[in-house]
């Protein structure tokens, strides 16, 4: 009878026998309980509900994204440090404080967390915030699907967080290559709590791709050509149409290693003709793919930094836009490079190894662009800046190790060793975390209408910056010396116990940096009085986004505007300043109109609650929770498809309202 | 309301009763947006099937000492299930007209006539499986019969969302009757399943045309 209630779940899956993950898993149901305790206290649950959770305002959306993000970004930081600190200790005769079984699901979860959990929610966050506002929109094409997008990411992030104290992760790696992630060889609950966290929060990401190409392609404002949209705008729609390729092939590949586990079928098993080859091919054409999604936002961000700090327009934005459009092409042509070990002979290996070479001349194109855009510009030397430049040296450096992966003879020594892992870090820590980084600095202020404060973020980036080399140089070196990936223990004689503890070294001035970072938040937040944007454009930037009010008011512009350049804001500017030779341009004050905005809903926190159940039961096979959340799911979306009264029009008299506390705001 | 201002109206995906100039725009702009949107969520899906086609055509010889399409697939059967969708994709299309006309009873009867050659098509399908099953052949059997149970059942799955679907619109139509909003869900419906059935086009081709070859 119990096993029909409880599936497999039973005290057992608490593993009260593995103290790290007691005390991290502990600390975080205990937080957990004081958050709540907090808001209870507060009387903050009936804000909180309406204002936040069951909103569908891209620009909160947006914000919860970021927030939740940075939550994890902590989590996968302290599996870092957990692997850096294992292996530094863990050598010759000293086994290091982890488990091999512990220190498996360790490394699985930083790659889980960082890629999907961490770097994916950051640009969807910015993307969010931002690009409404720079197409002069006043919010995204599917508003309540914006909000079911965001509540089954969190379904996602809920279930990797809950695998710490209910059962287990997975011990595979990120990728889950079968036979090892098949039942034979992982017969627990890990690989099913990584195959439902991510296909739940992936079908989120795929709803957001689908709702932010519509959103760009459908929604910008008058005179806005594709030529003018910001560049920002120009890498978010490459990555969408990324997203809307590449994640369908994540679902398909997941779910067929869903059916092998749960149903016995036979596509990647070691025996019955199953293929596991065909699971590798599958997850890297989604995966190599997914490596652009992620950094062509940043390219996008460091144009915006670049062009606003050097007030100076952006070197080549043609060339920038095409550069774009090319990566976006060419990474699906690449994915072999993955494995090249695969042995698909010698003429496919060289085709791939080109390919993935050529990529190198678009980045090219786009560094030089950022170059020449400082070149003879009036640099400021804020803290965005900062980010940008510590990126142009670090990502071109793991760029040329990325170049000389591609070469599949050398790949075929490097594959699979250190040297891989410090390449890849390079690229994303360099390219990906500085970048968002500096996209969280530059759009705070527009966000929250709070300036976060400069000298810690400027700390913050020399210690990310110094840590970064002391982490992964040492990589490169033990990749040479032949230290493989994901090894919990090696042997004295190797000669690599400096280089791990130098990287260690590394791995603590990242965790100052990160200390900084969260103190420049906090403390910008709390003495806010200080730090206010009150005039909406604390850069004199170039885009429309500045062109409105810090924070925006909810409907984002009173009046639709009407732009006829790459950088509107900056041209507006410029008119003023010249209002007498151009009076025409100077726009008068033109009555308000009603505007049509959507209703909040809850139903998207509905659904995410059932689909955290819906996950839950599969994990533990709970079948009966299975359809009864199953069903639930489906009643909450037929009940909003039944629902004809979703959105109403802002009155007159609330615009005006709103615009004099913001105009009175400015005076102040 | 004359028939003839409804028809116009529905034709502009304008809701008759539209009274504020506003709503006029709203609603033209929400039916531009709604059917770009499932325009694209529709290409996502076909990315979708590509990719267990690419499953099918690399695992469709391993079948691992059993048998192989050739010796499981009965043609007649499967042109019978193949005529069901097709037809069904005609008297939809029947229902549109009708949408367009803004005649509410011949789109509710055209989309039961949908409904119920859709419905024997999975009813077939399903039919075919437990077959397939019982005698020993089921998914569980080789790699070639786990992607093919994994392509056919894909499709099948579309299509009983599509049902479901269908049946909610109907009650809508009965509900609203046909404005902007349900001419809109309408439009989505008719791409979702005209799509499923140049999917299943593909189907017929790749598994059981060539597998009888």
């Amino acid at each position: 009878m119990i096993e029909h209630i409880l599936g497999k779940l039973d005290l057992s899956a608490i593993p009260f026998d593995e103290p790290p993950a007691m005390i991290a898993g502990g600390g975080m149901v205990v937080g957990a309980i004081a958050v709540v305790i907090l808001i209870t206290y507060l009387r903050k649950w009936k804000w909180l509900w309406t204002e936040w959770l069951t909103s569908v305002d891209h620009k909160k959306i947006g914000i919860m994204y970021i927030l939740v993000a940075l939550v994890m970004l902590l989590r996968g930081f302290a599996d870092a440090m957990l692997m850096r600190a294992q292996q530094a200790v863990s050598v010759g005769s000293a086994h290091g404080f982890l488990p091999p079984s512990h220190y498996d699901q360790i490394f699985t979860a930083h790659g889980v967390i960082m890629i999907f959990f961490m770097a994916m929610p950051i640009m969807v966050g910015l993307m969010n915030i931002v690009v409404p506002l720079q197409i002069g929109a006043r919010d995204v094409a599917f508003p309540f699907l914006n909000s079911v997008s965001f509540w089954l990411f969190v379904v996602g992030v809920i279930l990797v967080m809950l695998s710490l104290i209910v059962g287990e992760f997975g011990r595979t790696g990120w990728l889950a290559y079968p036979p090892l992630s098949e039942t034979q060889f992982s017969p627990g609950v890990g690989v099913d709590y990584y195959l439902w966290s991510l296909q739940i929060s992936g079908i989120g990401t795929l709803l957001t791709g689908v709702n932010f190409f519509v959103t760009i392609i459908k929604m910008r404002c008058p005179g806005m050509t594709l030529m003018r949209m910001p560049i920002f705008t120009w890498t978010a729609l490459c990555t969408n149409i990324l997203i809307i390729i590449a994640f369908p092939i994540l679902t398909v590949t997941l779910g067929m290693l869903a059916l092998d586990r749960y149903l016995d079928f036979h596509f990647f098993s070691n025996s019955f003709g199953g293929n596991q080859m065909l699971y590798v091919n599958l997850i890297w054409a989604w995966g190599h793919p997914e490596v652009y999604i992620l950094v062509l936002p940043a390219f996008g961000i460091f144009s915006e930094v670049v062009s606003t700090y050097c007030q100076k327009r952006l070197f080549g934005y043609t060339t920038m836009v095409y550069a774009t459009a090319c990566i976006t092409i060419l990474s699906f042509i690449v994915w072999l490079h993955h494995f090249f070990t695969m042995g698909a002979g010698a003429n496919v290996n060289a085709f791939f190894g080109i390919a993935t070479m050529v990529i190198s001349i678009p980045t090219g194109v786009k560094i030089f662009n950022w170059l020449f855009t400082m070149y003879r510009g009036r640099v400021h030397f804020t803290a965005p800046m900062y980010w940008t430049l510590g990126f142009i040296v670090t990502f071109s450096i793991g760029g040329m190790t990325g170049v000389l992966l591609a070469v599949p003879g050398a790949d075929f020594l490097l594959h699979n060793s250190l040297f891989l892992i410090a390449h890849f870090h390079n690229v994303i820590i360099g390219g990906v975390v500085f970048g968002y980084i500096a996209g969280i600095t530059y759009w705070f202020p527009k966000a929250t209408g709070i300036k976060l404060n400069e000298a810690l973020g400027k700390a913050s980036f020399w210690c990310w910056l110094v840590g970064f080399y002391f982490a992964f140089i040492p990589l490169y070196i033990l990749g040479f010396m032949g230290a493989t990936r994901r090894l919990s223990h090696y042997d004295a004689a190797t000669g690599w116990h400096p280089y791990f503890v130098i990287a260690l070294v590394g791995a603590l001035i990242i965790f100052a940096g990160i200390g900084f970072m969260v103190l420049q938040i906090g403390t910008s937040i709390l003495w806010r009085k200080k730090n206010m944007d009150t005039t909406g454009d604390p850069w004199n930037g170039r885009t429309l986004e500045w062109d409105t009010a810090s924070p925006p008011p909810f409907y984002n512009f009173a009046h639709i505007p009407h732009v006829h350049s790459v950088e509107p804001h900056w041209d507006h500017k410029q008119a003023l300043l010249n209002a007498e030779k151009h009076p025409a341009r100077v726009e008068s004050k033109r009555a308000y109109e009603p505007i049509h905005m959507p209703k909040n809903t809850g139903v998207g926190v509905m659904i995410g609650i059932f689909g955290f159940f819906l996950g839950f039961a599969l994990i533990w096979d709970i079948w009966w929770l299975v359809i009864a959340s199953g069903l639930a799911i489906f009643a909450s979306v037929a009940y909003r498809s039944f629902d004809y009264d979703i959105d109403y029009y802002v009155t007159v008299e609330e615009i005006e309202k709103i615009e004099n506390e913001i105009s009175n705001r400015k005076r102040a | 309301m004359s028939t003839q201002e409804n028809v116009i109206s529905a034709q502009a995906g304008i809701h008759p009763h539209a009274h504020h100039g506003h709503h006029h725009d709203h609603d033209a702009e929400a039916t531009d947006k709604v059917v770009f949107g499932f325009w694209i969520y529709i290409m996502s899906d076909c990315i979708l099937f590509a990719s267990i086609f690419g499953a099918f055509a690399v695992l469709h010889n391993n079948t691992f000492g059993g048998p192989d399409a050739k010796e499981l697939f009965s043609m007649p059967y499967v042109l019978v299930e193949t005529f069901l969708l097709l037809t069904s994709s005609f008297t939809y299309g029947l229902a549109m007209l009708g949408t367009y006309r803004g005649a509410k009873n011949q789109v509710l009867f055209w989309l039961g006539i949908t409904f119920l050659l859709g419905l024997g098509f999975i009813c077939m399908e399903v039919n075919e499986f437990h077959k397939l099953i019982l005698e020993g052949n089921g998914p569980q059997r080789s790699a070639f019969l786990s992607s093919f149970f994994t392509l056919v059942g894909t499709h099948g799955l579309h299509v009983t969302c599509g049902l479901i679907w269908m049946v909610l619109l109907m009650l809508q139509v009965g509900k609203h009757g046909i404005g902007a909003v349900t001419t809109r869900k309408l439009a989505c419906l008719s791409l979702f399943w005209h799509f499923l059935d140049i999917v299943w086009i593909f189907v017929f081709t790749v598994v059981y045309l060539m597998g009888a070859i």
